[in-house]
């Protein structure tokens, strides 16, 4: 039986890439969805293509504006009846040198990416803990909260406030039955990996860091937010699920073998 | 898991008997490994009950000879291997702390826990290369991320389960070879109940550490490790995965 018969699952950041991966799914496995993204004509777009496989409504908004947020749960429980499951995906991704990062740029990134999270969590909970049924939120971290690169300082610390954030809230939630998980990403094939990715010369060379060797596809982090969501992982909560094909283990040298004399080695 | 093989070591109750069970129901043939052969009998009949295949191996995972002939009987019960939960441990002395702390006591633990883990490492990654690919799952703990006092041959070991599995997973990553392990927080099982042993003040101080208000079921561990071997966590490689109802969290 598909897991998420009878849920209905608010998606925000749904128009494309991981989010889109993640409606999907949610679909595909029997859940009522509500695609949340600030682009209106494209969530539209994708709500409706993804209504050949289940129920899709499709909510134009903000993630940092609270009454967008609120008007999309609202529809959640108006169209679907309940809010049972959210994934925080919505987020942007930024590259500047810490010295050149203007007032602006800093604030549009703690804006969407820890803001839009707070009140998405906020009021999906209120809504959850309002119908006493419990609930599960997955909120889309990255492997950048805890393993950082150059020229990402704003947004690193958006990602790794929102995995502090998201241990904090699992132990607010967890009076209330709702369950709250972060998955972080490695460089995943989407609108956001795809620079470095398709990059002739960065695209090869950061490939020699992941040990899987190869990218990830979005609908590998949207598997590990349906888990996350469902009953499976009934006893998770406060995790940080890491889906980054080993990226953030440790260095992989390319050392031919027996190259390092032993004492060296060790 | 449909013609698929899987190894559960510590399979004669709790967790590994449940993880046992879920494969099982996933679709795999089961090999249940245990030193208490009576326990591992017991969950076989279990399995075939609900219409799975399974044969159990005495096995004691602290002895090479014991866990070369477990990797041998699943590839010649099953002609290949695909999955491994190597899952059994002892919790040793409690309430010793490390200047109490025997050395019988913790060479005891350091080969159940840490030992047994490298040895079936190193006898199952063989077998999976010989059938094209595979996933291990190691059982560490809540302790594996976090301190605890009173039994610290256990707290060692199930950290070092985490190193192991990192560097491991690393290693065979490009192989085909994703290796996990997953962090059970207090769970419901025949070691837990040892060390509550009917006071019901132990039981509500272990209960207590649970942010979520209970007790973990052996079935959500097993639910977790059957997840993280299924082909949904494909992109999943040295993760240490928390089961714990939030427990590390906020110790």
């Amino acid at each position: 039986m598909p897991r998420f018969d009878g849920k209905a699952v608010l998606v925000t950041g749904a128009a494309q890439g991981m989010g889109r991966a993640i409606a999907e799914r949610f679909v595909e496995e029997g859940g009522a969805v509500v695609l949340f993204d600030l682009d209106g004509e494209l969530v539209e777009k994708t709500a409706s293509e993804l209504s050949a496989k289940g129920k899709t409504v499709a909510v134009t908004g903000d993630v940092s504006k609270r009454e967008d947020v609120r008007r999309a749960v609202e529809t959640c429980v108006e169209q679907f009846g309940s809010i049972d499951v959210l994934a925080a995906q919505a987020g942007i991704g930024d590259l500047c040198p810490l010295l050149e990062i203007e007032d602006a740029r800093w604030d549009r990134m703690l804006a969407i990416n820890l803001t839009g999270v707070f009140l998405s969590v906020q009021e999906a909970g209120l809504a959850m803990a309002k119908a006493g049924k419990g609930g599960a939120m997955v909120v889309t971290s990255s492997t950048n909260a805890f393993y950082v690169e150059q020229h990402t300082a704003h947004y690193s610390a958006t990602k790794g406030g929102v995995l502090t954030f998201v241990r904090n809230a699992a132990l607010d939630l967890a009076e209330y039955g709702i369950r709250i998980n972060t998955v972080c990403p490695g460089i995943i094939r989407t609108r956001l990996g795809l620079p470095l990715i398709e990059d002739p010369v960065a695209g090869p060379e950061y490939l020699k860091r992941v040990p899987l060797r190869r990218y990830g596809e979005p609908v590998e982090i949207a598997n590990a937010i349906l888990f996350l969501a469902s009953d499976e992982a009934s006893y998770v909560t406060g995790e940080d699920l890491v889906v980054d094909g080993g990226t953030t283990l440790g260095v992989v040298l390319e050392i031919p073998d027996g190259s390092i004399p032993g004492e060296l080695a060790s | 898991m449909e013609g698929k093989v899987a190894i559960v070591t510590g399979g004669a109750g709790g967790i590994g008997r449940a993880t046992a069970l879920a494969f099982a129901e996933a679709g795999a043939r089961v090999v249940v490994a245990d030193l208490n052969e009576v326990g591992c009998e017991a969950t076989v009949r279990m399995i075939r009950e609900a219409g799975g295949e399974a044969v159990h191996s005495g096995t004691d995972v602290s002895s090479a000879s014991d866990v070369e002939a477990l990797v041998a009987t699943a590839v010649r019960t099953f002609g290949r291997l695909d999955y491994a939960f190597n899952n059994a441990a002892i919790v040793g002395d409690t309430g010793a702390d490390t200047a109490e702390c025997t050395q019988a006591n913790w060479d005891r633990v350091v080969a159940v826990n840490f030992t047994g883990v490298f040895l079936c490492l190193k006898y199952e990654i063989p077998a999976m290369l010989e059938s094209g690919s595979g996933a291990i799952v190691n059982t560490s703990s809540s302790v594996g991320l976090m301190g605890d006092r009173g039994y610290i041959p256990y707290v060692a070991t199930k950290h070092g389960v985490i190193g192991l599995t990192r560097a491991a997973a690393l290693e065979y990553a490009e192989r085909g070879i994703r290796i996990n392990a997953v962090c059970p927080g207090v769970t419901r099982t025949e070691m837990v109940e040892g060390i509550i042993g009917g006071d019901p003040e132990i039981e509500a101080m272990l209960t207590a550490r649970e942010p979520i208000g209970r007790m973990g079921r052996p079935e959500e561990i097993a639910a977790s490790v059957v997840w993280l071997c299924s082909d949904a966590a494909s992109f999943v490689i040295g993760h240490a995965m928390s089961v714990d109802g939030g427990q590390v969290v906020a110790p």
